[in-house]
Parts: structure tokens; C-alpha cells; sequence
């Protein structure tokens, strides 16, 4: 499946900016290219949480989570990272590699 | 005022490149760092030879048959013997590189280049090729081992080596993949550096703090692999005693090797282990490398500079002093920093705890193989300050006849896998006469070999991955290699074992009782002998390897670690464990300096003090088979604490002997902790409610049994 990737950022009142960004397709390092200039782009926003729903996404490469790594670099170690309904094959790879540690995986983003 | 970071390399002008080939856009590089390092918008490579002639980089995307570029080092990119290079705009995620390297061939004078062979980068942080175990490589590959890029991105969190004292080990020597491999193992991704974090409960149950992963650095387990002759099983490089890059984690150990994440999975599992208190240790081969003899293949530094990394003869031969075909020329200056900086790198960035050096011996030699009386390697790794925590072991002898046990150039600073205590311990349990005066400097860290280095500079162990496994040292008089498929010739011959009076497995009752009983024995001598115990994987269940002291070459059950041996020798675990727990719990088992035979705290009794048949009075007779030493623990840790009374008696006669008990003061009484001849259910009691002795006069130990008493 080809990749596309949609992302927005809303204001919660009285507790800050939420960037949602979705993921469809296949992850690989061409596409963790788009996937970076997009998490570049939403940091700008500084936002304080950062969901990301991937229940489209089948295949996510090692590009990919050096994204995830790197979104946690760029906007902080403050933000906390969603991820919504990843497939088992992602979530086994994010606990291998311990970046399960650095975000939440959840059914529906809790706000 | 806060820059942005973005604007700042847009200004400066070495980021920008004044060079193309191809359509790859490059300029000249940095010297230093050597290896393949990210710069912004490209990738700096750097790589050295002492006399090659020209230098082409070479580049693949991943997994590709045919190079997409190879672009020639300019001259003017060369600094020394430095080639390096910024090329702009590659996919780092994807990117896989190598050398061509131009220069005489002429192995008379040392040199053997050969450019039309692509070889590794001895700096890759990472290698690709054998990214998953076993899977059969392409034997048409044009470079089969291919150098990546690894990233510095991990999150540490708040990690940090742990430095415990390192008298205060409890060292557990593992195999990566035999860990976990086997199906009782019940692990998800069995077999890989993953798979280890599902075991560290169990780790932390036994008592250990310390894990020695035998070599995890890329090798090449196809590495003069062939089936066996018997069972037509393929045989293969299973210990990875021959390193293809000693930079990179090996990828087929990783269960995201595939990926190319084999480095943030080993990190995970370290950072797991430290969580839970495990210090993790390297077993490190630094003594030769998978290139072999001049029959060998080139992978890296052959092509990349023969004479520099190799010790050669007169004639451009290889010296063999590690038995299998070459020699790292260890102290040569330019090698003394490769391994240096391997060294640091594996410290700061995978925050290890210590290595161990596999025939470390060969470490101290010169350039023409004489032994250094002041090997430079050494003590650089001694005094290095980025190494300065980091616990540093060698195996002080090499296959060249250079034994250093005892004698190992040590700066203050290097411990010694102690050949000697294997030998003498397992000698006495034998029951061999003249070994009662060995054991007394053994069960002390060995003060004969390490007076003046203290009893830490002493790791005491009874098997290793070398060798019989503890259970096989009783159930096995003569070695049984020939699924090695080497007609039995291969393995040491010295195993100073005893069958019990059964060659291999059997269903009687007294020799099966008595071969375990042979195991706490030696499990009780270990726990109790100042210096650091190191246990081999599953010693403390009864693994047996069926009488095969050498099994480097099997994927399959004589290395793969038995967990169901768990339930069946339960009881050896229980005192296993026990055993751990007590000497954690008594910190005069753990000194870090040698005993002064002397009352120099005032307590009434000397720091330790043997005894017999009668106390005071030990028979260190041609003919004695027994002995027993007493701790004063108003002396553990020189005095500073106070801990119980510890007497221990050893007996490996095959009657039974009474020994007077030495008297205790100040209302103290002796008690049993441990009794190696009970039943196994009764063989040792729990700690801190140990029940006192029949009698406070005098004990009977059973025939070839090991009791430990707790005077409080």
C-alpha cells in the first residue's frame, strides 16, 4: 500500500496543543523522510502531546522509529507520544528495541 | 539569545561539497573520527592505510548486488595515511559502504592488497550480511559483509554503568543464543538479545549481579562450516571466538537485525539489565580476527593495511599464536588504538561493565610475538580514563604456550581467570592426594599467585564454556567430541574429572546422588573462596553437554541451555541459589585484600584460620584429602564490618571424618547452613535460620562432602 500521511495540530483548553498524525501504508526510509518533515513541521507548534494513529500503517522499518527517537528530540523530552492502535508487528518491534518505554500505545487517544 | 541550529550549518562552508563523481555530491572529509560518521547533510568517512597506493569508496543501498557508486579519493583528500571524505545526501537508513584498496601485493614484504575485492570498514558500527542467524548468505554476494552506519539516537534514560566492587560479583558466563534457543526456554524471539530480558527474573532468583556474554561482536557463523560427518548436521561457528568487525553487535543475535536495529536492541536489553541490577560484561577477542591464515579470506584488514594489523614472520607468513591461522598485532601503535578506541566506544556507548579478553596473553607480545615485559596495550587499558570503571579480566595464557596466570601484567588493574583454582579444585574433588596446600592459597583468592594484587585480581571459576560442564565433570573420565567431527582429537585432554563410577548417564540411585552431591560440593568451595565467582550457564541445573568439552560447533541441544533441567534437578538450584544468597549476606566472603593471618581487630581469633581433625591443627599432609578454614567476621572488610563466624570443612575422603569444632566465645554457637551429604531437600537450610549443630564440640562430615557452619 502506498504511504500518505495527514497531519493536524488543535488547542485543548487549559491543557495545550495535540498533533495528530496519520499514517497509513508502509513506513520505509523514503517515507520516514515525509514522516520527519512532518513531525518537523508540528513541532513548531511546540505541541504536548503527539498522537500518532497507525492502525493503517502495516510496516514500519528501523527509518521509522529513528523518527520516533527524533521527535522526542526536537519538540522535548516533555512530549508525550500516542501511539493509536499500532499492529502487533510494530508494537514487537518498538518493545525490541525499547522505544515502547518512550510512548503510550493506546486504542483511542484518552482526550 | 537562542540560534537556530539549522541556520548555522547553512553558513558554514565545510558542509558544503566542491566535488562530484557520478552525480554524488562530496568533499573532502575529517580525519577524525575514523569509521563512517553522520555530519550534517552528509556522511563523513575516514578510513587509514600505512601503505596502500589509492583509496575508492564504495557504496550499495542495502542488500543491492552491484555498488551504485564508487568514487576514487581525490589526493588532496588524503591527510597522512588518512583517506576521508564527506559525500552529501545519502540515505544513511539504507546505506552500506566498503573500500577498495590499491598497494602492492607482495606477502614477502607483508603486503596483500587486492582491489578488486570490497572490504569492511574496521570502524563500521555495523554490519550487514549475516543479518539473521543462519539464514544462508548469497555465496555470490560481491561483499558479503557489508559496513553500515549506527546511530547515536538511543534513549538511555538515566542509565549508568553500575561500578559495584567488583569483589562483590557474582559473574554468570553466557551464550547469547544458547541462553534462550532451546524450546523449553518458552521465550518470544528465542535465541536473541531480546529474548534475554524475558529471562532476567529468572537471573536475579539465582543471586547473580553480573552477566559475561561470550562474543557478541559480528562474526560469521558459516565460518568454515560443514556438515558433520556422522549426522550429516550442518556444523558451524556457534561461540564466535573470531571477529568480523570489532565495532558491531552481531545482527543475527538481534531479533530486529533484519532491520538493521541490532544496536538499540542490545542497548534495551543492558539498559533492562542494568534496571534489575545486572552488571554486563564483553568477552572480547582481540587475539585474531575471522581473516585466518593466508588460505583466509580478505574481508577488512588484510586488504586494508596486512602488515600493520598482523604479526608476521620474516618471510610474510602469519604467526599463529592464537591456534587458529592469525595474530592481531596487538601493540603496534595503530592497532593498540583501534582496540583502544573499540574499547571506549563499547564503554560510553553501550555502557558496558567490564570485558574479558580471550588469550589475553597475546595482548602482551611484540610486533615479532616476544612477550613485553611492559606491554603498552596493557597498560594503556588500564590507565585509560574512559576505562577507568570498567572491570578489565584476561585469560592469561594463548595457544602460543605464554601462561601468565599469576604473572599477567596487571597496572593495579587487571584480574586473571584463574586457571589454577579450576585445576586445584577440581583435582581435590577428584580426591587427588597433594592438594590440601593448593586449596589453602585458593580458598584465600590465591595469595601465592596474587600477593601483591590483592584476591580480586583472582576470578574463580570451576567450568567454563571451555571444558566440561560442572555435571559432565562428573559423569564423564574422558571427553566425547565425536559429534565435532574431528575423531575425538579436538578439546583438551587435562579435565582432572571423575565419572563417579559410570562413564555417562545411568539410573543408579548412589552414583546419580553422589554426582550431585560432587556438584554442591564444588558449587560450596566456589561461594565460600575469596576473589570473584564466575558460574557457567546452567551449572546451576545440571546442564550437561554429554561428555563434549568443546562444543564451538553445534546449534543445537549440547549448547542450547535445557530449562526443563530446571524442574528436574531443582534441588541444585535451591542450593545454587542458597549458596549466592549466603555469600551476598556475608560480606567476610568477600574481602577485598588478602587475609593477614593475624587478630589485628581484637576479637580473639585471627582473620582466618584452618583447621583438622583437631581445630587448630590442619593435616596439609602428601596424603590428605581434608581440611577446613574458619572466618572471623569481626575482620570482614578489614575490620569495617562486623559479620557471623564461618567455618567450613571439606572432606573428600570417602569415609566419613569428625572434626573437633574450634570454640566459640562470647555465647556464640555454631550452626548448619549447608551440608552437602544430607539428603537434597535437607542439604541446605535458610538463611539466618540456620539450626544449631548436634554438637558444639565436633561435627561428622559425611565421605567427599563440604559442610558450612555459621558460628552467631
Amino acid at each position: 500500500m502506498s504511504f500518505s500521511i495527514n497531519s493536524n495540530v488543535s488547542e485543548v483548553v487549559g491543557t495545550g496543543k495535540v498533533a495528530t498524525i496519520e499514517l497509513t501504508g508502509e513506513l520505509d526510509s523514503l517515507s520516514a523522510r515525509l514522516f520527519q518533515k512532518e513531525i518537523e513541521k508540528v513541532a513548531l507548534e511546540s505541541p504536548k502531546d503527539l498522537v500518532l494513529d497507525m492502525e493503517n500503517l502495516s510496516f514500519m522499518a528501523s527509518a521509522g522509529l529513528r523518527v520516533l527517537i527524533f521527535s522526542k528530540q526536537k519538540i522535548g523530552p516533555s512530549l508525550n507520544i500516542y501511539i493509536v492502535k499500532p499492529q502487533e508487528a510494530i508494537v514487537d518491534t518498538l518493545d525490541k528495541t525499547g522505544l515502547l518505554h518512550s510512548v503510550t500505545i493506546v486504542d483511542k487517544y484518552p482526550s | 539569545m537562542a540560534t537556530n541550529t539549522k541556520s548555522i550549518n547553512d553558513i558554514r562552508i565545510d558542509y558544503y561539497p566542491t566535488h562530484e563523481h557520478e552525480g554524488i555530491k562530496f568533499r573532502r572529509g575529517h580525519a577524525m573520527p575514523y569509521g563512517a560518521t553522520t555530519v550534517p547533510n552528509g556522511v563523513n568517512f575516514s578510513i587509514s592505510s600505512s601503505a596502500a597506493t589509492a583509496c575508492t569508496l564504495v557504496l550499495f543501498d542495502r542488500g543491492a548486488p552491484q555498488p551504485f557508486a564508487e568514487i576514487p579519493f581525490p589526493d588532496e583528500f588524503r591527510v597522512g595515511d588518512v583517506y576521508c571524505m564527506i559525500v552529501f545526501d545519502l540515505d544513511v537508513e539504507r546505506l552500506e559502504y566498503g573500500y577498495r584498496m590499491d598497494g602492492p601485493f607482495a606477502p614477502e614484504l607483508g603486503h596483500r592488497f587486492d582491489k578488486s575485492v570490497i572490504l569492511s570498514d574496521p570502524y563500521a558500527r555495523s554490519l550487514g550480511g549475516r543479518d539473521t542467524w543462519l539464514a544462508e548468505p548469497n555465496w555470490d554476494d560481491v561483499y558479503p559483509y557489508r559496513s553500515r552506519l549506527a546511530f547515536e539516537d538511543f534513549d538511555w534514560e538515566n542509565d549508568h554503568p553500575l561500578e559495584y566492587p567488583i569483589e562483590d560479583l557474582m559473574i554468570y558466563e553466557m551464550h547469547v543464543r544458547a541462553f534462550t534457543q532451546h524450546p523449553s526456554a518458552k521465550v518470544k524471539n528465542a535465541g536473541t538479545f531480546s529474548a534475554i530480558k524475558h529471562k532476567i527474573k529468572y537471573l536475579k532468583e539465582l543471586g547473580v549481579n553480573c552477566v559475561e556474554l561470550m562474543p557478541i561482536y559480528e562474526y560469521d557463523e558459516w565460518e568454515n562450516s560443514k556438515p558433520n560427518p556422522v549426522t550429516g548436521e550442518m556444523l558451524v561457528n556457534f561461540w564466535g571466538y573470531s571477529t568480523v568487525n570489532f565495532f558491531s553487535p552481531k545482527a543475527g543475535y538481534a531479533a530486529t537485525g533484519k532491520f538493521g536495529m541490532q544496536v538499540d536492541e542490545l542497548k534495551t536489553v543492558i539498559k533492562e539489565l542494568h534496571k534489575n541490577g545486572i552488571e554486563v560484561m564483553l568477552d572480547v577477542v582481540f587475539n585474531h580476527t575471522a581473516e585466518g591464515d593466508q588460505r583466509g579470506h580478505t574481508i577488512s584488514f588484510r586488504g586494508i593495511d596486512n602488515k600493520t594489523y598482523y604479526m608476521l614472520t620474516p618471510e610474510g607468513y602469519y604467526f599463529n599464536f592464537s591456534g587458529t591461522g592469525n595474530t592481531l598485532n596487538c601493540n603496534n601503535p595503530i592497532v593498540r588504538d583501534m582496540v583502544l578506541d573499540c574499547l571506549r566506544y563499547w564503554a560510553a556507548d553501550y555502557h558496558i561493565d567490564g570485558f574479558r579478553f580471550d588469550l589475553a596473553a597475546i595482548l602482551g607480545r611484540a610486533q615479532d610475538g616476544s612477550p613485553l615485559s611492559n606491554p603498552p596495550l596493557l597498560e594503556s587499558l588500564a590507565y585509560d580514563p574512559i576505562l577507568a570503571k570498567c572491570k578489565l579480566i584476561a585469560e592469561a595464557w594463548d595457544a602460543g604456550g605464554l601462561y601468565q596466570v599469576g604473572s599477567f601484567p596487571a597496572y593495579g588493574r587487571w584480574a586473571e581467570w584463574n586457571g589454577k583454582y579450576r585445576d586445584t579444585v577440581r583435582k581435590f574433588l577428584k580426591g587427588d592426594t597433594g592438594q590440601v596446600g593448593e586449596m589453602v592459597q585458593r580458598i584465600q583468592g590465591s595469595p601465592d599467585l596474587y600477593y601483591y594484587r590483592g584476591p580480586t585480581a583472582s576470578i574463580n571459576f570451576i567450568a567454563c564454556h571451555d571444558g566440561f560442564t560442572l555435571y559432565d565433570m562428573f559423569a564423564y573420565n574422558e571427553k566425547h567430541n565425536e559429534a565435532n567431527g574431528e575423531d575425538n582429537r579436538d578439546g583438551g585432554n587435562d579435565n582432572h574429572s571423575w565419572n563417579c563410577g559410570w562413564e555417562g548417564e545411568t539410573d543408579d540411585i548412589e552414583i546419580n546422588f553422589l554426582r550431585r552431591k560432587q556438584i554442591k560440593n564444588a558449587l560450596s568451595i566456589l561461594l565460600v573462596s575469596q576473589g570473584v565467582p564466575m558460574l557457567l550457564m546452567g551449572d546451576e541445573m545440571g546442564r550437561t553437554k554429554l561428555g563434549n568439552n568443546n562444543t564451538y560447533c553445534h546449534d543445537n541441544e549440547l549448547n542450547w541451555l535445557d530449562w526443563s533441567l530446571l524442574k528436574k534437578n531443582k534441588s541444585l538450584f535451591e542450593f545454587a541459589q542458597s549458596l549466592i544468597k549466603f555469600r551476598r549476606a556475608h560480606p567476610v566472603l568477600r574481602s577485598s585484600t588478602h587475609f593477614a593471618h593475624s587478630d589485628y581487630v581484637g576479637s580473639g581469633y585471627p582473620d582466618i584460620s584452618f583447621h583438622g581433625a583437631r581445630a587448630w591443627n590442619m593435616d596439609g599432609a602428601e596424603y590428605s584429602r581434608s581440611f577446613a578454614f574458619m572466618l572471623d567476621g569481626d575482620h570482614a572488610k578489614q575490620g569495617v564490618i562486623k559479620d557471623s563466624m564461618i567455618y567450613v570443612a571439606m572432606n573428600m575422603y570417602w569415609e566419613s571424618l569428625t572434626f573437633e569444632l574450634p570454640v566459640l566465645n562470647r555465647d556464640r554457637k555454631w550452626h548448619v547452613f549447608s551440608n552437602t551429604d544430607m539428603p537434597d531437600s535437607e542439604a541446605v537450610n535458610t538463611l539466618g535460620k540456620e539450626p544449631l549443630t548436634a554438637s558444639q564440640e565436633s561435627i561428622v562430615i559425611g565421605p567427599r562432602s563440604v559442610m558450612i557452619l555459621v558460628g552467631k
